[in-house]
């Protein structure tokens, strides 16, 4: 489950940047993923438990957003977002054309910000 | 106190992946990332390319997998130097792993590093190990519609193998549909279709893997 190296990649800069910026209790923490990333929300928001139990950040709440894939047809250049956020094969809605579509976006994961005093 | 981070999850993988790869632009070493699920044949393909191609190139192994020394052990007996990392648990290799096991192999002279990835579709194609290019390989006993199902891993490979296609007459496996997957999510994939009991089509992947090796070695 890459979900867990995920999530202590994140508590690792999580503190970096509260140590940076003299804080010490963590209120929230954003983080934004891709659709194509294979980062499955729950199982993300297990790990953060299992990894801040016991600990200052326990009481913090972990948001997840999912940034939509955006492709570009490889056939007509038109650039569209899959009607499932997961996606990869996927019809152009413009030509129909299902081959080699360019990935723009979708493949994020990053933290967005924190809220700490 | 509200702070904007913006920093990327993978940034410590990522920051070690381009160590890896400073080192080896810097010796001009060809490093491979081979992946595919469990069984699809990875330990195979490399015993046969490093017996085959052990008068042209010096290659070294580090090989993946949760438990046991099994794998390095059948690599090391091809005489190539073989690194063992067992991830207890885990399921992908992320570039610290790399860099340790690099400690451990003789990178004097050596053109090729294969790192044979844990067996599992879909976390290793996360993770940045500093490679040169992605290999996926997907038997022909695991169906047809496996790209369709793990796209990522077949949407960032540079080269795909189907392998033992010597099976092909007992299973259900449309090749042409294989392909039709890996190229609508990749349209620039190589594909081989090989065997590594029979030899079959491995000389492309030979072939494949001078060229690379040359133009890294510029």
């Amino acid at each position: 489950m890459h979900e867990m190296s995920i999530a202590q990649s994140i508590l690792d800069i999580i503190q970096q940047e509260m140590e940076k910026n003299g804080l010490t209790q963590l209120i929230r923490a954003k983080v934004k993923f891709g659709g194509l990333t294979n980062t499955v929300p729950e199982a993300l928001e297990t790990c953060f438990m299992a990894l801040t139990v016991k600990t200052p950040l326990e009481s913090a709440v972990f948001e997840l957003e999912q940034i939509p894939p955006l492709y570009r047809c490889f056939k007509c250049s038109h650039e569209f977002s899959p009607e499932h956020p997961n996606r990869m094969l996927v019809p152009c809605p413009a030509c129909g054309e299902e081959l080699g579509h360019t990935v723009l976006a979708g493949k994020e994961l990053f933290i967005d910000y924190i809220e700490a005093q | 106190m509200k702070v904007s981070v913006i920093r990327n999850v993978l940034e410590a993988n990522d920051r070690l992946a381009q160590e890896i790869k400073d080192l080896f632009a810097a010796r001009g070493i060809l490093a491979l990332n081979l992946m595919s699920s469990p069984g699809a044949g990875k330990t195979s393909l490399l015993e046969r390319t490093l017996r085959d191609l052990a008068g042209e190139f010096k290659m070294a192994v580090i090989e993946g997998d949760l438990q046991t020394d099994n794998d390095a052990r059948r690599v090391a007996a091809t005489g190539a130097q073989a690194v063992q990392i067992n991830t207890e648990g885990g399921c992908h290799l992320n570039s610290s792993m790399i860099l340790e096991a690099l400690k451990q192999i003789d990178l004097d002279g050596l053109d090729i590093l294969f790192i044979e990835n844990v067996g599992n579709l879909v976390c290793p194609a996360e993770f940045d190990l500093g490679e040169d290019g992605k290999v996926t390989l997907l038997s022909v006993t695991e169906g047809d519609d496996k790209p369709e199902k793990y796209p990522l891993m077949f949407n960032l490979s540079e080269v795909s193998l189907l392998n033992k296609v010597d099976l092909l007459p007992y299973v259900d496996f449309d090749m042409e549909r294989a392909r039709g997957f890996m190229r609508a999510l990749n349209k620039d994939i190589i594909i081989f279709g090989v065997s590594c009991k029979t030899s079959e089509g491995l000389e492309g992947w030979y072939e494949w893997l001078r060229k690379k090796r040359a133009a890294k070695k510029g």
